[in-house]
């Protein structure tokens, strides 16, 4: 009896999230936003509460997490992030300060203490580089001059993921300054030695989870994935950190293997991390914070965009790549909610945390895309202005 | 800019003096173009050059061995006025038609000399994954055959074990006759 009404409502779960993925298909937008309000929607104080299927939603989201950051560093080859690093760090530093600080400072302003400014910084710091390389893939742009610094600040922000993770895990868990700089020097340790590995021994570390046979590749990958994670996690690193770093370490034709692999078991796990979160928020609890949600995203829109401006200035760009460049960074999504669930799970930071935190990603995965979007044509009207002014 | 240039080398033949990047029509054909070759983390390669015209030309090559191909526009160099994802084998199709025709014509600048022979790409279809030696051109039509140009690549004095392959052009070279006979051989009109 028990199974049967948990498969009833996990299949109604699913199948609801098909329906909402269709919608979002349809409109051209993210997921995303939509998977979170279809959470909003079931669990605590939304319209149909769910019961006994629980402890599979909250591994089944845990593991959304280790998928999303595994398959994240199956993109980067190491040789990728060390040159990208060499080149963008100077434009990567100017989107740390300038979108962390926006976060930081509602949170403080809001009294959530240090543990909430460092939170805050995270979510409205971090651009999805999901939507991101899906916004530039449909809008034709993956050929401009701009796309590779937009690219190359988004491998920035994913290797300052791998530093951050590891500092909010230990702040979160509560341990003392040295616990906390244990950690940091563990993930550095970390990120230094798969690197190198990576850069040296790639094929080493690929041959040990390769197979011709899909059956076995998957289930190495899983299973080697899940350990790290594991790992990690025990070691105070963070679970999704471990994963990104598995990610990396593994390349080349098997990384290429690996990704076309597991991709929808990424979408499936991933969808169900958005509606756990979801669910665990109390929809009654956005209203209050919808407010200070609408400021902060308008405030880390224009940061983006400055970011972007500068970073492809200094390339060499035109005016309106630049523009283009500055609104392709603006979206926001499944890392914000990763950083706020992390957050929000151990229990150390206010609660309206998770409510910000919905609500400024509901508005910044949808703003995204329409930034990049129409930036063109609202630059061509600032074009034109200008020119007639100088006309006259 | 953060992709690094790399000069390529357009045809076969004579090379021209490395530091030129182009070479007058009397000499034979060498012209070298800046290839600017562009990591894009995460999705592949983009390699693209300035043409004359002022756009900006070239290809980006995924990951996973998807291409497209990419022209800027004539107003905005930064912008991307269209990206026409390509199979491998149009890709390749696309750059023999582009590469075929200056391989000719170098040739056909070296035989100018020699009376009544003549250079032409033909188009390989009935030989797909088949040996050069089994179409015997040689001894049939006394034409032959002194390259293949596959994917914009010329593979100059192929032996006769070369394998043919979808969307090959040869080049061929022979007397007017020999040439018509040795068509109708390589599309399978002459068996």
């Amino acid at each position: 009896m028990h199974t049967a009404v948990a498969l009833i409502q996990l299949g109604a779960v699913f199948f609801g999230l098909g329906l909402l993925g269709r919608v979002a298909r349809r409109v051209g937008i993210s997921p995303i936003p939509l998977y979170l309000l279809g959470g909003l929607a079931f669990g605590s104080g939304g319209l149909v509460p769910l019961h006994g299927i629980e402890e599979f939603t909250h591994l089944a989201s845990e593991i959304g997490v280790v998928l999303l950051l595994l398959l994240l560093g199956l993109e980067y080859s190491a040789s990728e992030l060390t040159t990208g690093l060499k080149k963008s760090w100077m434009a990567g530093v100017l989107d740390l300060v300038l979108n962390a600080a926006p976060g930081a400072i509602a949170a403080y302003l809001l009294g959530w203490g240090p543990v909430g400014a460092l939170a805050m910084a995270g979510v409205t710091y971090i651009s999805s580089s999901g939507i991101v390389a899906k916004v530039l893939g449909d809008l034709g742009r993956l050929g401009n001059r701009e796309t590779p610094v937009v690219l190359s600040v988004l491998v920035f922000e994913d290797l300052a993921m791998a530093v951050y993770l590891p500092v909010l895990t230990a702040v979160l868990a509560g341990v003392s300054l040295l616990g906390g700089l244990t950690a940091v020097g563990i993930s550095l340790l970390a990120i230094t030695v798969v690197l190198v590995v990576a850069l040296k021994y790639g094929r080493f570390v690929s041959a040990l989870v390769d197979s011709p046979d899909h059956e076995v590749f998957l289930l190495k990958l899983l299973g080697s994935a899940l350990l790290v994670a594991g790992i990690a996690s025990q070691l105070q690193v963070s679970a999704a950190v471990g994963a990104f770093l598995l990610g990396i370490a593994i390349s080349g034709s098997t990384a290429e293997n690996a990704t076309r692999l597991l991709e929808p078991l990424r979408d499936l796990f991933a969808a169900m991390f958005f509606v756990v979160f979801g669910l665990n928020t109390d929809p009654a609890t956005i209203p209050p914070v919808l407010g200070i949600a609408v400021a902060l995203a308008v405030v880390t829109t224009l940061t983006k965009v400055g970011t972007g401006w500068w970073a492809a200035k200094r390339q060499g760009v035109g005016p309106m790549g630049r523009a283009r460049a500055g609104a392709a960074l603006v979206a926001r999504g499944e890392f914000s909610i990763v950083i706020a669930g992390l957050a929000v799970a151990s229990g150390r930071v206010d609660a309206e945390l998770a409510a910000l935190a919905t609500a400024y990603v509901l508005l910044m995965a949808v703003l995204g895309p329409i930034a990049a979007k129409y930036v063109e044509p609202i630059g061509e009207v600032f074009k034109r202005r200008r020119r007639r002014r100088a006309a006259a | 800019m953060l992709g690094e240039r790399v000069p390529h080398r357009i045809g076969v033949g004579p090379r021209g003096r490395p530091d030129r990047t182009e070479t007058d029509l009397s000499e034979c054909k060498v012209a070298v173009v800046n290839v600017e070759v562009t990591p894009l983390p995460g999705i592949g390669t983009r390699q693209d050059f300035a043409i004359r015209a002022g756009r900006r030309i070239g290809v980006i090559t995924y990951r996973d061995g998807k291409f497209e191909l990419i022209v800027s526009k004539q107003d905005d160099p930064d912008a991307t006025a269209a990206s026409i994802p390509l199979a491998p084998e149009e890709a390749s199709t696309l750059a023999g038609l582009l590469g075929a025709p200056q391989l000719v014509a170098q040739l056909r600048e070296q035989h100018r000399e020699v009376g009544g022979i003549t250079t032409r790409q033909l188009p390989v279809t009935a030989f797909a994954s088949r040996a050069l030696g089994d179409t015997a051109l040689r001894t049939r039509t006394g034409a032959s055959i002194v390259a293949v140009v596959r994917a914009g690549v010329a593979h100059p004095s192929p032996g006769p074990e070369f394998l043919f392959d979808n969307g090959d052009l040869a080049v061929v070279v022979g007397t007017a006759a020999g040439l018509d006979a040795a068509a109708e051989i390589l599309t399978g009109g002459g068996g």
